[in-house]
């Protein structure tokens, strides 16, 4: 056993911080909080309003538009019918909405971090660990700070699911900045592109194809987080599953799981066919 | 220098000196040049890497000037200080009349916009981009306006024989006909002097040969001062008015390329020519055959 009288606690000093943020930063913490909810309410009442038939529509032309094959068009237009087939339409929407309120968020903050990476030498010595540290966290720790700071809700759901997801666009941002051939970099210079230039017309249209694979990701780990982010009160799918768990009621567990599936599979294939849009063409 | 010294020159090089770290942890600059002995300490320190070494040169308008060297002789670097794409240790450039190693950033931008254009071995294009988008690169990037620089690229196409393939990408051509967008591209800047460097030698003997003419064509078209780098002896002696031989960051020989076959300063370049040399012989010798039978 190790010895008792070497153990030391950080939990207590780390819960003090907790209230000592909650106490004294409240009105920060309330605005940040009103200002999601307002994205967030936004994008679900825009999807709630649309009829189900047109989001199917928007599905099969977006596949269409990126693939050109009929089989896949039709596959992937089917999958969000069954999740209406199963009565969880409602439910899919306020998922997709705080998924892609996370995802929003996500992108404005690590498209620039990822630059940030790679440009600033140094950074990525910070950064890296911590990014690490960020997706090794089991994703339930986040649960209770975002609780704690954002109470229950779909607001704390969003932020968990933001810090979560967040890596992946950061670091695939800087690995396709960083893979810019320096042959190119340097005859962008040598014709006199300042350095913003630089970045804007060669760099980044050279790493978009990394920095889409990265937007695909975040995505794809959002929709993961957002199922665990039911537990602190984000209603969804994710709130179905846990009911099924507590029932014990595995038929309507597979249904919503199902539907998960269904809606990453769709989302996964339209943000990979928009990044395979991006890639520089070949013969 | 004075003014008077400079007219009728359009390029010169003095005393430059490129000295790298091997580990990239030391910076060394120019104070080390005024220092003999420091100098002579970082010869022997195996992180310096001297890459030229108190160059001098001068180039004349509408000349074309060739510098030659085996790989690692100094000759791509030496080119890549003359627009500060490697920032030279120490020494003095002046280009058209003006100081480039004294620039300040924002003054190099102009000058690498407007006074000088450069053709890369590995031409460098941009492989999201057109043709004709990659031609007007340049001219985008200071700012012209679309639909004139859309013409002036479609002329310059037009003049290395690319018409037809404006909207192609560079992954759909061929080695020689990339290179002849990397020539559009420079040519289309109308920049008094070109920089080249190796810009044909990745390329199969046939097709070298040809946009050597191409270019021996065009030059004689548009007069440019053209800074030319190469390892190919028979290269040098097609386009060349002078050239330079460089060894271990030294120009070890200037002159016109006759001179430097006829008369080489020593072993190095000597060994360099030989090969032109014997091949010039034999045929000497076949055609006095033929004559003779």
């Amino acid at each position: 056993m190790f010895p008792q009288s070497l153990e030391f606690h950080i939990a207590p000093k780390i819960n003090r911080f907790v209230d000592w943020l909650v106490v004294s930063h409240a009105p920060f913490f309330d605005s940040v909080s009103a200002g999601i909810l307002k994205v967030l309410l936004s994008i679900n009442g825009f999807l709630n309003q649309v009829p189900w038939w047109v989001i199917i529509a928007v599905v099969a032309l977006t596949v269409w538009s990126t693939t050109k094959k009929v089989f896949p068009t039709l596959l992937l237009s089917f999958l969000p019918f069954i999740i209406g087939v199963f009565g969880l339409w409602g439910l899919a929407m306020e998922t997709l909405s705080v998924v892609c309120t996370a995802v929003i968020l996500a992108l404005l903050l690590g498209i620039p971090l990822g630059v940030f990476m790679a440009e600033v030498s140094g950074a990525a010595t910070v950064l890296k660990p911590l990014l690490d540290a960020m997706q090794t966290m089991p994703s339930f720790v986040y649960l209770i700070p975002a609780m704690m700071l954002f109470g229950l809700g779909k607001v704390p759901a969003v932020l968990a699911t933001l810090i979560y997801a967040l890596p992946p666009v950061i670091r695939l941002t800087a690995l396709g900045l960083q893979q810019v051939p320096a042959s190119v970099e340097e005859a962008a210079l040598a014709y006199g592109a300042t350095h913003w230039q630089l970045l804007k017309e060669v760099r980044i249209p050279l790493a978009m194809p990394s920095i889409l694979a990265g937007v695909n990701q975040t995505t794809m780990m959002a929709l993961a987080m957002v199922v665990v982010a039911s537990m602190i009160g984000a209603r969804g799918l994710g709130q179905e599953v846990l009911l099924s768990i507590n029932r014990i009621d595995v038929g309507r567990g597979f249904e919503a799981g199902a539907s998960v599936v269904a809606m990453a599979i769709v989302i996964d294939r339209i943000t990979q066919g928009i990044a395979r849009k991006w890639e520089p063409p070949k013969r | 220098m004075t003014a008077v010294e400079s007219v009728g020159k359009a390029i010169e090089i003095e005393d430059l000196w490129k000295i790298y770290s091997r580990t990239k942890k030391n910076r060394y600059g120019s104070e080390v040049l005024r220092n003999p002995e420091k100098l002579r300490a970082l010869e022997g320190n195996s992180d310096a890497v001297f890459a030229v070494k108190g160059v001098s040169l001068w180039v004349a308008p509408g000349e074309t000037f060739i510098i030659m060297g085996l790989s690692g002789s100094g000759k791509s670097t030496l080119i890549r200080c003359l627009l500060r794409l490697v920032e030279p240790t120490g020494g003095f450039i002046k280009i058209n009349g003006e100081e480039v190693t004294s620039m300040t950033s924002s003054e190099l931008v102009a000058f690498r916009r407007n006074q000088v254009a450069m053709v890369f071995q590995h031409y460098g294009l941009l492989p999201h981009r057109t043709v004709l988008q990659n031609v007007s690169f340049g001219l985008r990037l200071r700012g012209e306006p679309a639909e004139k620089a859309r013409e002036k690229a479609l002329e310059a196409i037009q003049k290395v024989g690319l018409a037809g393939w404006e909207d192609h990408h560079p992954v759909s051509l061929s080695g020689g006909m990339r290179q002849r967008v990397g020539i559009a591209r420079a040519l289309v800047m109308g920049s008094p002097v070109l920089l080249m460097d190796e810009p044909f030698s990745g390329l199969d003997p046939l097709i070298r040969r040809e946009l050597q003419d191409e270019l021996m064509r065009l030059q004689g078209e548009i007069r440019k001062t053209i800074f030319f780098v190469t390892h190919d002896l028979s290269e040098a002696l097609r386009l060349g008015d002078r050239m330079a031989v460089m060894r271990d960051g030294r120009v070890v020989q200037v002159g016109t390329p006759e001179d430097i076959i006829s008369d080489p300063v020593d072993e190095y370049v000597a060994r360099f020519v030989q090969d032109e040399r014997e091949q010039l012989r034999r045929a000497e010798r076949r055609m006095a055959d033929k004559a003779a039978g």
